[in-house]
């Protein structure tokens, strides 16, 4: 660029001058290069990613409310309120239980059809394909279909429930139906989606170790947990911390299912931690510190819990290495 | 040794790698995302062009945000009529409970809120409190509308040191809807004016219930206890839950625990129906026939209608509540201080809660009014519906309002009521807890929201 403006020398002088100039952008090109392609995502990483965690560290060690503004620091007091808080206590425990009871055997039914769906079966690709259509349905619609189905009076779920004369349940005001009642929401959403994840692993074990273990005289089951779990164990550890990152922060489905109510049901009975960060910082008193404070703890308890599962499923799991 | 530290390593790996997707699947629910600069939100743009316009041709943009439907189309247009210069940019924000939070984010943001918002009276009572987001509309002129509005209507807007936030659209009333048919079923009379007459007090009204549950009607008298306490309190006191200086009296305000003890009389002479509003059950109930009695804001009319199917057509009937009058429901509107044009939104502002306004969107979507020119006019006076057996509906609502006394509510009312007294109401009214527990929980659910 500032050749042009220069007057025009030799042709030769001009052709070095050039030469250092490009020899120079290409040392830049070099060094710099790499670091602009990768730029995007850290700058995406920074504005999305990092700068919502870190004001979310400072807002929550202010009395900050969305109506009143920024009432002044106050150090830890969200944290000790939320420690006294029986609300969070409250939902921390619905979120655990219906962690629990909706990943578990989430997992393991997921396990189970990827299985069945890897040997030759008729209209495979039919059956691989319809395993995911409840994970393309809209979230909305499921709440809205499974809130006919658990209506407490009239639902489809208590008419089936009575025929078989087990009676009634109370399915919003009773926590052990409640988490059940979405606990299978969540089940039907995700199972085939994680079932389409094992598929996808199962498909890369190579099929002489079947073969061998056939000849060894090992029956299906047996193949199945000494070859075919021990090979996608990776696969399983993934899912694991999908299932526990998305399970305790279960949102949608409990707002659904208690038609929007972010309390849960009249007692709070299936209000999760999600809903509960919610329910501080935009409804009512709009008290941003502290949801944020909550926001922070439930970060870290999905961290720790990420960490559990993570070591509890690699113990449990023997592969050749160890 | 090797084994550890790679198991060390890859458990750190483990810990970075989910919190960053926690970090990039925390969407909705994480606070800092609401509060963070970089929020653009769509509103912006428009008023960045009015504000360039300006100097040209003084033709300003305005804009006006609603949730729901107030009913705005017709009064819009005859308002840009009026003002040429005036162009309204209406957005709908969809529902109340996505609008208020998205609201009170821009308001704090400093941009993106409307030039006109509307202010749902329980999301109001907040903003009292803290007005300083919004102009005080005394300022601009608003003193020439004292006494168009229903008193108490006007005086909501109102905050401690005077200053006047929102202008009043609509409110809802309070009438009761009854089953005429199970009534003469149950041996009461059936005709709105001497069921008026049977029920002039709340006692009366559980003296007739006990009747209809004697009767042998297979039906309860009402649908929950929920229903009471509200228009109750109301009638009869002059605070709720909290006292003007915002301390917490739900616990030992005289009339709000005799309110509750009335409502829970009704769960224990068995004539409650145990349902919790807006459920599944609640609305398939008004199709099954399972409740007698139901208190109604006029904005319920058509739901009740929707809810019990055409089957129902002329079995349902309307009439003044016990007590004498009520109101659930209604909307202000308000002008944010980040506006560039008050004087102008203003002046929309004022038409559309003007009495003129105030019909054309009780013609549009049947909004009740709440200035008494409209509420006394005849068109809205003598609306009926064909559903009600033609019941006078104008006339029972505007009865309902007109003797109504200001009542003071405080910033946390409805978030106090909504979410921790009628909540508890419903635990005794299914059994769950007994009264005492339910208002033991709720007085320390709710002192523990300040």
């Amino acid at each position: 660029m500032t050749t042009t403006t220069k007057p025009p020398p030799g042709e030769r002088r001009q052709r070095t001058h050039r030469r250092r100039i490009s020899l120079r952008l290409g040392r830049f090109e070099v060094k710099a290069a790499p670091y602009l392609f990768i730029s995007p995502f850290f700058i995406l990483f920074g504005i999305f990613g990092a700068f919502p965690i870190i004001f979310t560290v400072y807002v929550s060690m202010f009395d900050w409310t969305l109506l009143a503004g920024n009432q002044g620091f106050v150090g830890l007091d969200n944290f000790s309120r939320l420690l006294g808080d029986s609300l969070f206590w409250n939902a921390l425990r619905n979120t655990f239980a219906m962690f629990i009871i909706a990943t578990v055997p989430q997992l393991l039914l997921a396990l189970m059809i990827a299985n069945l769906l890897n040997r030759t079966l008729r209209a495979r690709t039919m059956f691989r394909m319809g395993i995911l259509a409840p994970y393309t349905t809209s979230l909305v619609a499921v709440g809205i279909v499974f809130g006919f189905i658990f209506a407490e009076r009239y639902g489809l779920a208590t008419y089936l429930l009575e025929m078989i004369g087990v009676g009634q349940f109370n399915w919003r005001n009773e926590q052990l139906p409640a988490w059940a009642a979405i606990s299978i929401m969540v089940d039907w959403r995700w199972t085939g989606y994680n079932a389409l994840i094992y598929l996808a692993a199962m498909q890369a074990i190579p099929r002489q170790l079947y073969e061998a273990a056939a000849i060894d005289g090992a029956r299906r089951w047996r193949q199945f947990w000494t070859i075919t779990v021990p090979l996608i164990k990776p696969t399983i550890l993934f899912t694991v911390i999908l299932s526990t990152i998305g399970g305790m922060q279960l949102f949608t489905e409990p707002l659904v299912f208690n038609y929007g109510r972010i309390q849960g049901g009249i007692g709070r009975e299936s209000q999760t931690v999600a809903m509960y960060v919610y329910e501080r910082t935009f409804g009512g008193t709009f008290h941003v510190g502290y949801g944020a404070a909550i926001s922070l703890v439930l970060f870290l308890i999905i961290i720790l819990v990420a960490l559990v599962n993570f070591t509890l499923v690699r113990r449990s799991i023997r592969t050749a290495e160890g | 040794m090797r084994l550890s530290r790679h198991r060390t390593r890859s458990a750190l790996a483990v810990a970075g790698v989910t919190a960053l997707l926690v970090a990039a699947c925390g969407g909705d629910d994480d606070s800092s995302d609401a509060s963070g600069p970089d929020t653009e939100p769509a509103g912006d743009t428009d008023v960045d062009d009015a504000t360039e316009e300006e100097p040209a041709g003084e033709q300003v943009t305005l804009v006006l945000q609603t949730f729901q439907d107030f009913g705005y189309d017709a009064a819009l247009e005859e308002f840009e009529r009026l003002h040429p210069n005036i162009t309204v940019d209406h957005q709908r924000m969809g529902e109340l409970r996505d609008f208020a939070p998205q609201l009170a984010q821009w308001l704090a943001a400093g941009s993106g809120a409307g030039d006109v918002v509307g202010l749902e009276e329980g999301i109001l009572l907040g903003y009292i409190e803290n007005p300083d987001a919004f102009h005080n509309l005394l300022e601009l002129g608003a003193d020439e509308l004292d006494g168009v509005y229903l008193d108490w209507k006007w005086d909501r807007g109102i905050t401690a040191d005077g200053q006047l936030i929102a202008l009043g659209t609509d409110v809802g009333g309070l009438a009761m809807c009854y089953r005429a048919d199970l009534f003469e079923a149950a041996g009461l009379p059936s005709d709105r004016d001497d069921v008026a007459a049977l029920w002039p007090t709340w006692d009366d009204y559980l003296a007739a219930g006990q009747q209809f549950r004697d009767s042998g009607v297979d039906a309860y008298w009402l649908d929950g206890a929920a229903g009471i306490p509200q228009p109750y309190v109301m009638q009869n006191s002059d605070v709720f839950f909290y006292s003007p200086d915002g301390e917490f009296i739900g616990d030992t305000n005289p009339v709000f625990r005799e309110a509750w003890d009335f409502a829970v009389q009704l769960h224990e002479e068995d004539l409650t129906a145990g349902l919790t509003l807006w459920t599944e059950d609640w609305t398939a109930a008004f199709e099954r026939s399972e409740f007698a009695t139901r208190p109604c804001p006029s904005w319920m009319t058509g739901l009740i209608e929707n809810w019990s199917g055409p089957d129902h057509a002329g079995l349902w009937d309307i009439t003044t509540i016990p007590g004498g009058g009520g109101n659930w429901g209604g909307s202000y509107l308000g002008i944010p201080a980040q506006t560039e044009h008050p004087q102008e939104a203003y002046e929309l502002a004022k038409f559309l809660t003007s009495p003129e306004g105030h019909l054309f969107a009780f013609d549009e979507v049947g909004a009740m009014p709440s200035s008494v020119a409209a509420l006394e006019d005849p068109s809205f006076t003598s609306s009926t519906s064909g559903y009600f057996r033609d019941a006078p509906v104008g006339q029972i609502m505007a009865e309902s309002v007109a003797g109504l006394e200001p009542i003071h509510l405080g910033a946390l009312h409805q978030e106090t009521w909504e979410n921790i007294f009628e909540q508890a109401l419903n635990r005794v009214d299914a059994g769950q807890q007994s009264s005492d527990d339910a208002f033991d929980q709720a007085v320390s659910e709710a002192q523990a929201l300040q």
